[in-house]
């Protein structure tokens, strides 16, 4: 059963990503409002995969997956980032610094499910 | 005439011609970096003019060195660029005081205060334009490994908060994971009080597994002593508030002590530098052994304090060694601005000679590069912008026919990206005739006509060799190099170039390439019986592929990684070696987005820091290695040219779908 992570700021955003990862079979979601809840969760439970917004507050994506890809326990967790389009700058920053695919917002749900999919079932 | 005027004006004259021959000297190495010592001649030179001439009583003179003085003074201390205008204007200086001093000789009135005004007015204008430290050129005293973390927007904070002349400060906490969230926002409230908080970075490296670290990024107008007492934490000061910022010796101070100091720089020759780095290299193979021999003695005799020892001494070996490779890379290092402003001149150049009139205009001329690297990349942005003002720009009448300013505007911008220099070169000229690409492509018969392209396909065409689209070969690009050759320069020391173009609006050539090329982390991987090297920052991944997952689509094998096709290339294939005979390889994955490509190998060995060779002239055209590198005692390996290799691939798969 694979623990995915939704990191997410917005409320919107965070049930609708969690609704459509719930179409995976299987699928447990766990919510985190931004980086630093996220680290709260990943410390507490099993995380399987994270899908994490970049702009949050507090601690937004970038630090998330940057503490997640030089933590021995936590770097071979897949992390997706999601971005706002056209954040061109961030969406490179994310992956030169170990994130290991981004989806561009507006989201297309089948887009994500089958990303997160591959990554999970791999 | 008096004789002790006769005196003065004998060692006067004398000074201002060892002047003359200076910034001829000057003049003449401008472009390729004046020495410092010989700005620093020509000061103290007009210096002790001031000095006999206020002791002869010739006040006027004393004023007016004292006033050329000072302008070399920014100069020398960096606060002003040594432009040709800069030049220019210092010889004029120079003759004034010639003339001033024929004046003096001939009993004649001279009068030099308009010439003060000048010098002032001079001095405040080169200072605003070229002698500021900028925003940029103060992030570099951050360390990379934050930098890169940050996202656009807290770039931006952080760069308001060096402009308003804050101090950047770390705070560095470490919370039990039980409750660090209350901890932390604790902590940002009260960092918030004392300045803007830009960023928090979590760190869990060389923590106790239950906890967990943060360090903060913020700007704050108080001191580094005050900060650190009201939040009780480790505090690191990262910029200094302005204000504070390194002390800029006083000038009365300094021509003191300037005449005896010439200069503290020192002029290196590359390649000293290079046996530096070798030695290092060598060293690195010392410390390998040494940690092998710590593992050895363990094994026989356990954690004794004894091996405890020899293993501390290795691991703080390697931490000493890699700091001397860091020192050593750092002084390789200069600005783009001095490739730049090389550029400036061509440009200058050009557009006199093509009577169109260009605008340029830089940024990011503080970026760092390695000095070999900036000498090689320097005439292929030679060829790009002459290439951009001969074809690219338009004539003045046809521009305003466009709507277009008359004068045409190019743009050279250095950044750093990751590992990565990036450079770009764009103009605002007519942009590249994709249609007219593809038909000359068709004429020349290296593209079938019904081949169906994308004009970024097409565009890839601007660097085959032999190809030109202006008919006719002009007096200004047509001259031995062409797109072709930029391409292979750019492959050959690790980079690539791109284009960017729209019908009407431009063209903008970006070339990328490694900071450095002198020592890098490479993966050693193993096909068959040889050993070969890929460099680090060309790899993104590496997978264990079986190969019944690999399928043959038009022609080209292919694997599915997460739901992507990955283009496979057997290396041994492509070299003609005999590779293992198994069921699974190892993919090493390589490149970016349509570049991206797997890479079969048979082992992954480690990784390793190598010093990269030449393969030097037999070899030269031997395409696919970027060198050889040393890496064990007496074994020499080959590094992979990664750029080539998909070059090479992407080429094969080309030619496979137009078959």
């Amino acid at each position: 059963m694979p623990n995915i992570l939704v990191v997410e700021d917005s409320p919107t955003m965070r049930q609708l990503i969690s609704f459509a990862m719930k179409r995976i079979p299987n699928a447990r979601v766990i919510e985190a409002t931004d980086g630093v809840d996220a680290l709260k969760k990943l410390s507490s439970e099993k995380v399987d995969l994270i899908l994490a917004d970049i702009n949050m507050p507090v601690m937004d994506g970038l630090k998330l997956v940057s503490l997640v890809k030089n933590n021995q326990s936590y770097k071979d967790i897949p992390v997706i980032i999601i971005t706002t389009e056209g954040a061109r700058e961030d969406k490179e920053r994310a992956l030169a610094i170990g994130a290991n695919a981004y989806l561009a917002k507006p989201i297309q749900t089948q887009e994500l499910i089958k990303l997160v999919t591959s990554f999970i079932s791999a | 005439m008096k004789s002790s005027k006769k005196d003065f004006i004998a060692e006067a004259e004398e000074l201002v011609e060892e002047a003359e021959r200076l910034l001829i000297e000057i003049q003449e190495t401008r472009t390729a970096g004046v020495n410092p010592d010989t700005i620093n001649a020509l000061f103290r030179a007009i210096h002790t003019v001031k000095g006999i001439s206020g002791l002869f009583g010739f006040k006027d003179i004393a004023d007016f060195s004292h006033a050329f003085e000072s302008l070399l003074d920014d100069i020398r201390l960096g606060r002003a660029e040594v432009s040709e205008e800069v030049v220019r204007f210092l010889f004029s200086n120079n003759d004034v005081l010639k003339k001033v001093m024929e004046d003096i000789e001939n009993g004649r009135d001279h009068d030099v205060s308009g010439h003060l005004q000048n010098i002032e007015a001079f001095r405040n204008a080169a200072k605003e334009s070229g002698g500021s430290h900028k925003v940029e050129d103060i992030l570099g005293q951050i360390d990379a490994a934050i930098l890169k973390v940050l996202s656009e927007y807290e770039e931006h904070r952080l760069k308001t908060n060096i402009k308003e002349g804050k101090g950047i400060f770390l705070a560095r906490a470490v919370f039990s994971l039980a409750d660090f969230d209350k901890s932390l926002s604790e902590l940002v409230s009260a960092i918030k009080s004392h300045g803007e908080q830009i960023s928090t970075l979590p760190t869990s490296t060389d923590l106790p597994p239950d906890s967990i670290g943060f360090n903060i990024l913020f700007g704050s107008g108080k001191s580094h002593e005050e900060l650190k007492q009201a939040l009780d934490l480790p505090v690191d000061e990262l910029i200094k508030r302005k204000g504070e910022a390194a002390a800029v010796p006083s000038p009365s101070k300094m021509q003191e002590s300037s005449i005896k100091s010439a200069s503290t720089y020192v002029r290196v020759d590359i390649e000293k530098l290079d046996r530096i780095l070798n030695t290092i290299s060598e060293l690195n193979l010392l410390r390998f052994a040494t940690n092998r021999i710590a593992a050895e003695m363990m094994e026989t005799f356990g954690h004794t304090p004894l091996v405890v020892d020899v293993f501390k001494i290795s691991q703080s070996f390697e931490r000493r060694i890699s700091e001397l490779k860091e020192q050593v890379l750092e002084i390789r290092m200069i600005p783009v601005g001095q490739i730049f402003s090389r550029l400036a001149q061509v440009i200058r150049r050009y557009s006199r000679e093509t009577g169109k009139q260009i605008e340029l205009t830089l940024y990011g001329e503080d970026t760092e590069i390695d000095k070999f690297l900036a000498e090689e990349i320097v005439d292929p942005l030679m060829h790009i912008v002459r290439n951009a003002i001969d074809h690219g720009i338009e004539a003045g009448e046809e521009r305003k026919k466009a709507g277009k300013r008359e004068t045409g505007a190019i743009i050279l911008k250095a950044f750093q990206r990751g590992n990565h220099v990036v450079i770009e070169a764009r103009d605002d000229g007519a942009g590249i005739d994709v249609e007219r690409v593809k038909k000359k492509a068709s004429e020349k018969g290296i593209l079938i006509p019904e081949a169906e392209l994308n004009n970024r396909e097409i565009l890839d065409f601007i660097f085959m060799p032999g190809f030109s689209t202006k008919a006719a070969v002009s007096e200004i690009s047509g001259r031995g190099v062409g797109m072709d050759v930029v391409k292979e320069k750019l492959s050959s020391l690790g980079g690539f170039v791109d284009v960017e173009t729209e019908k009407g609006k431009g063209t903008a050539f970006i070339l990328t390439v490694p900071i450095t090329l002198a020592i890098l982390k490479a993966l050693i991987v193993r096909i068959g019986a040889e050993k070969f090297a890929i460099p680090l920052t060309s790899l993104s991944e590496s997978l264990l592929i079986d190969h019944k997952d690999v399928q043959t689509i038009e022609g080209k094998e292919v694997y599915n990684l997460r739901g992507e096709m990955l283009p496979i290339v057997s290396i041994a294939s492509m070299f003609g070696l005999e590779g293992d005979v198994s069921e699974r390889s190892y993919a090493v994955v390589v490149g970016y987005g349509e570049r991206r490509l797997g890479l079969f190998v048979d082992e992954l060995i480690g990784q390793h820091e190598v010093v990269i060779k030449s393969l030097g002239d037999y070899f030269k055209g031997l395409r696919g290695f970027a060198g050889a590198a040393e890496i064990g005692r007496h074994e020499v390996i080959l590094v992979i040219d990664v750029e080539s290799v998909i070059e090479e691939s992407l080429s094969r798969q080309r030619a496979m779908r137009h078959v």
